[in-house]
């Protein structure tokens, strides 16, 4: 067998120096996440991280973060943080919009946080019309404790509290929340994306972007669901699970802008419009 | 059509003619009194769910607030008002959350949060009668929730408790004074009396000074990114919070105990009690002077820190105590830990959303003077022995009145 050195890079007609294709954003920080190998948790955090970054949003920003896997969100993405108990973050946020409606305001969620525990808060956030973007991770399963079965994991998935799958008669069905939401006058943008491979992703990019626009441009309440894989909890390789993913979660979970009342209009002007600063803003 | 409402307690009066009786005496609901009082205190925001019998204040700074430009949300529920205070106070906001028992055990799970993450934030429970949905009935049975740590895990926060709508206005600044400058939730409780009755109070409003906080969220310009948090997964790390958690309590309990005293002069026994039942226990007292009975009231303000070394003090010059509460007995428990036994107590109380009356505290009064009495001229000393003795606690046990189903059958055979 002969060996050949490798080819060079052809080097460009116009310029031959080196040029930065992509650089992570300041905003993600140094360091390396507790995510387990393959988890899409690191890839949304990344696209927040761009979306943030290109809009000039970072030394604005209050970002919430929640209970479950993302918990540790305020070590990797470098912005004022606060921690929610398991499922109240719409209401956190809510409480930061009304008294900093010069702040952009995010919150995280997974779906156990936001369509189980957490359904009252996230409806009623939605309700009001609350300026915020919600981003939230659905990768059908709590990850953190163990695997258990989550509100929106598939019917027949195994799970360490379905163990024989999810059977519909005795643990209900997944729920599409984000299309629940979207019903809701007060939200003006509900979308659902996916990381299932390089294209989704940056589609999905495109949804994080415009949910954060929303709320810069005064409309009403914005989320994003993002589809994500659990290789561990589901039991597959990262491969498979992204299979997966672009399988039957997409069949039971469909792509799209759900909703997109226009910045402005379907929203509750009184979300944090017109409310002063508290009286002792920081020198 | 002007109605007794508004000529009471001027509904319609701008900020500015509230500002101008800062000193004055005006009639008030107890509810609406600590509403106002925490915005003249400078209360940024209110979140708060309808809930008998606090709703007035709630209605209060529904109409209060916005007028004054600042924030109301009436939340989905007593979870969502109170992690939007959360939310609230951790940008440095002054944010205020009330509502009654059964919401307030809603709460403690955000109070538990917010004590592990150092966010000053006052919540008023306005208290009525339980366990579960109970009564809307006025009660002190929320006792052990505010002063034993209320949600999970090693915390305590401030306790404050009013006698008087007067008193309520005045402690409210306190109340933020307290969460402000040891970073941490702080209860101001009340029975639905405090709440409901409306009485002649001078309204002592007070604005307590703003801080800047080094650790609000604002967004990070110009400065490293802040949190928020109360999670720390390192033992080691976490047990460092922990310490200083209860450094700061050690802190609180030093300096902030606050207690009145009434009539303990000359007292041979002493009514410790707090809030609606101090005030019957004056009733009582005046009568029980007239009968020749020597005995003063001692009045916890702050329910934690109790003032415990004031009352171990006082005790040791006592021949009896007898608490007196709105519950089955649970401040009383404290008041043992810190008599010690130096002299026996006796403990009457009502419950359901039932008052005792004067009357009822007098016969516990004479009760107890009885049998202290009887174990004197029974060759025992009357100062109990230290609890150390294996019979201790039943030798306290004692000089229990009865509760009310024994004593109502008692005073039946007496007519």
């Amino acid at each position: 067998m002969t060996l050949h050195p490798p080819t060079p890079p052809r080097a460009r007609s116009d310029d031959a120096t080196p040029r930065l294709i992509y650089r992570k954003p300041d905003v993600l920080t140094d360091r390396s996440t507790h995510y387990c190998p393959g988890c899409g948790h690191g890839v949304v955090h990344r696209l927040i991280a761009e979306v943030l970054t290109e809009l000039d949003l970072p030394a604005h920003t209050i970002a919430v973060a929640p209970v479950g896997c993302a918990v540790f969100a305020y070590d990797y993405l470098n912005v004022d943080f606060v921690e929610a108990p398991h499922g109240r973050a719409p209401a956190v946020a809510t409480g930061i919009r009304r008294v900093r409606p010069e702040a952009f305001v995010l919150t995280y969620q997974g779906d156990g946080d936001l369509a189980a525990i957490g359904t009252a808060e996230i409806v009623h956030a939605a309700a009001r019309g609350e300026r915020i973007t919600a981003i939230f991770v659905n990768n059908g399963i709590y990850g953190m404790t163990g695997g258990q079965m989550a509100p929106t994991t598939l019917l027949g998935q195994r799970t360490t509290s379905s163990p024989n799958g999810r059977d519909a008669a005795l643990m209900g069905y997944p729920i599409r929340i984000t299309e629940m939401l979207a019903q809701l006058e007060g939200v003006t943008y509900a979308a659902r994306g996916s990381i299932g491979d390089v294209s989704l992703i940056g589609k999905l990019k495109a949804m994080i972007k415009r949910a954060c626009q929303v709320q810069i441009e005064g409309g009403g309440f914005a989320i994003v669901e993002a589809l994500s894989n659990c290789p561990v909890g589901w039991g597959m390789t990262p491969q498979q699970s992204l299979d997966h993913l672009r399988g039957p979660v997409v069949d039971a979970y469909p792509l799209g802008v759900i909703v997109d009342r226009g910045s402005g209009t379907g929203a509750l002007p009184a979300a944090g419009l017109g409310c002063p600063a508290p009286a002792n803003p920081e020198a | 059509m002007t109605t007794d409402r508004e000529i009471a307690i001027g509904a319609r009066a701008t900020a500015a003619e509230l500002e101008s009786r800062r000193r004055s005496r005006v009639l008030m609901k107890g509810n609406e009194a600590i509403g106002e009082a925490a915005i003249q205190a400078g209360c940024d925001a209110y979140f708060g769910y309808p809930i008998t019998p606090q709703a007035e204040l709630l209605e209060w700074m529904a109409r209060r607030m916005p007028e004054l430009g600042r924030v109301f949300v009436q939340a989905e529920s007593e979870l969502g008002a109170i992690n939007m205070a959360l939310g609230a106070a951790a940008t440095g906001a002054r944010v205020m959350v009330s509502s009654s028992s059964p919401g307030i055990s809603l709460m403690a799970e955000a109070m538990s949060y917010m004590a592990g993450s150092g966010t000053p934030m006052v919540l008023v429970n306005i208290m009525r009668a339980g366990p579960g949905l109970g009564s809307i009935g006025p009660s002190q049975s929320d006792y052990f929730q505010a002063t034993k740590g209320h949600g999970h895990g090693d915390y305590r926060v401030p306790v404050l408790a009013p006698a008087s709508i007067g008193e309520a206005t005045e402690l409210v600044a306190t109340a933020f004074d307290l969460a402000e400058k040891y970073r941490t939730p702080v209860m101001l409780v009340a029975d639905g009396i405090l709440g409901q009755a409306m009485e002649p109070v001078e309204l002592r409003f007070r604005t307590p000074e703003r801080h800047t906080f080094d650790w609000a969220l604002t967004g990070a310009a110009g400065r490293p990114a802040r949190v928020v948090k109360s999670i720390d997964l390192v033992p080691e790390v976490l047990e460092q919070r922990n310490l200083a958690l209860q450094h700061k309590y050690r802190e609180i309990a030093r300096r902030e105990v606050r207690w009145e005293g009434w009539q303990l002069e000359d007292a041979e026994f002493a009514i410790v009690a707090y809030g609606t039942a101090a005030r019957v226990a004056r009733s009582a007292i005046a009568q029980a002077r007239e009968k020749g009975i020597r005995v003063g009231l001692f009045r916890p303000i702050t329910l934690w820190p109790f003032p415990e070394r004031e009352l171990a003090r006082l005790s040791g010059r006592l021949h009896g105590i007898l608490t007196v509460e709105l519950s089955s007995g649970q401040m009383v428990e404290d008041v043992r830990l810190a008599v010690e036994g130096r002299c026996p107590v006796a403990f009457h109380g009502r419950m359901g959303g039932l008052v005792p009356t004067p009357n009822e505290v007098l016969g516990a009064l004479k009760a107890l003077r009885a049998r202290v009495e009887r174990t004197r001229s029974a060759g025992h000393h009357a100062h109990v022995p230290a609890p150390t003795h294996p019979h201790g606690h039943d030798a306290g046990e004692r000089f229990e009145t009865d509760f009310p189903a024994h004593s109502n059958a008692r005073r039946g055979g007496r007519r």
